[in-house]
């Protein structure tokens, strides 16, 4: 017994290791979204570029990529060119553009294409307040009922495609086509 | 004298850039501007981490005290205001967190920490009491062993 007690020493070490090691291959900026699993909040915003108002309703029914943007946001244009590689693969995306200028906002999408089915136009930031946004670009995963699957902060490149979102959005998308 | 002076100067200059950034608002009441102060110290900000709202100036924060003045001014509770929080940024948002579910155990791993570290002290402390005291001292066998190695010694 008293021989064994002479090891508890390396026992807290090692267990003491096991949680430092963990640590350091987490971000701590990364945050889980509040909405996993809840419903996309409502809302009554512009369509950026067009008349009328949207709604939540115009946003759900699909499996499909929220993606929170604005011109002001650097990343957001290292993010561009693959979001729409992902349109033109047929994944849908709905764009929010976030505390913008909408001048600005559609002489983007003219300059550097449009990936997106349409956008929100969120200038108050309102939208993106209920949904917790704290900074762009992110990105959400939302299911077929409107639900919010996943939400990725900063920017989709082909390898968080590939690892992180595409998995998820090939499930929910088998998981719609089954029912 | 000149050097308490100069230091004096040298952290004014340091604390006005600080309050700059920071916008002010207008309150139909004092005790309302006393929860602000509070709340806008209590909740954190998700962008600039390790920083609540009322020190950061990331555009979040500043939306995040915009809103906190809105609600109070509507006449929403501290705990409303703080669920409201919660469920947009996570408890993430609170650098107080509320107790209950997992955080229960952030507030009681303190205490049950303390209680090992007494139980242990204790059984150390009875453990000393009990155990028979070692003879202290030299007996006469001894003595006469160093007196002879000492004169060995000497010699």
């Amino acid at each position: 017994m008293d021989r064994l007690k002479l090891f508890l020493p390396l026992v807290i070490f090692a267990v003491l290791a096991l949680f430092l090691f963990r640590g350091l291959s987490l971000d701590p900026k990364e945050l889980p979204s509040a909405l996993i699993d809840k419903p996309l909040p409502a809302f009554d915003l512009a369509a950026l570029g067009g008349e009328g108002v949207l709604s939540r309703d115009d946003v759900i029914g699909e499996v499909s990529l929220l993606n929170v943007w604005a011109t002001w946001c650097v990343a957001c244009r290292v993010e561009h060119p693959y979001l729409q590689t992902l349109a033109d693969l047929g994944v849908p995306i709905v764009g929010l553009n976030y505390k913008d200028d909408d001048a600005e906002a559609l002489r983007w999408l003219r300059d550097l294409g449009n990936p997106y089915r349409f956008n929100i136009a969120d200038r108050e930031g309102s939208l993106g307040l209920d949904l917790g946004v704290y900074g762009a670009p992110e990105t959400y995963l939302l299911d077929e009922n409107g639900l919010i699957r996943f939400r990725h902060v900063g920017v989709v490149d082909e390898k968080v495609w590939e690892n992180t979102l595409q998995p998820l959005y090939d499930e929910l998308k088998r998981r719609e086509a089954t029912r | 004298m000149i050097h308490r002076i100069s230091l004096a100067l040298l952290l004014l200059a340091l604390v006005l850039p600080a309050r700059a950034v920071i916008e002010t608002y207008e309150f139909s009441d004092a005790a309302l501007e006393e929860r602000y102060q509070v709340l806008s110290a209590e909740l954190r900000c998700p962008k600039c981490q390790n920083q609540n709202i009322a020190a950061s100036n990331a555009p979040i924060a500043k939306d995040l005290r915009k809103t906190l003045h809105k609600k109070l001014e509507e006449g929403a509770s501290d705990d409303e205001i703080l669920d409201y929080m919660v469920d947009r940024y996570g408890e993430f948002v609170r650098y107080r967190p509320s107790f209950g579910g997992a955080n229960a155990v952030l507030w009681l791993a303190p205490l049950g920490l303390l209680a090992i570290g007494g139980l242990a002290l204790m059984f150390t402390v009875r453990r000393k009491a009990a155990a028979p005291v070692a003879q202290e001292g030299l007996d006469a066998a001894d003595r006469e062993r160093v007196s002879q190695l000492l004169k060995e010694r000497d010699s």
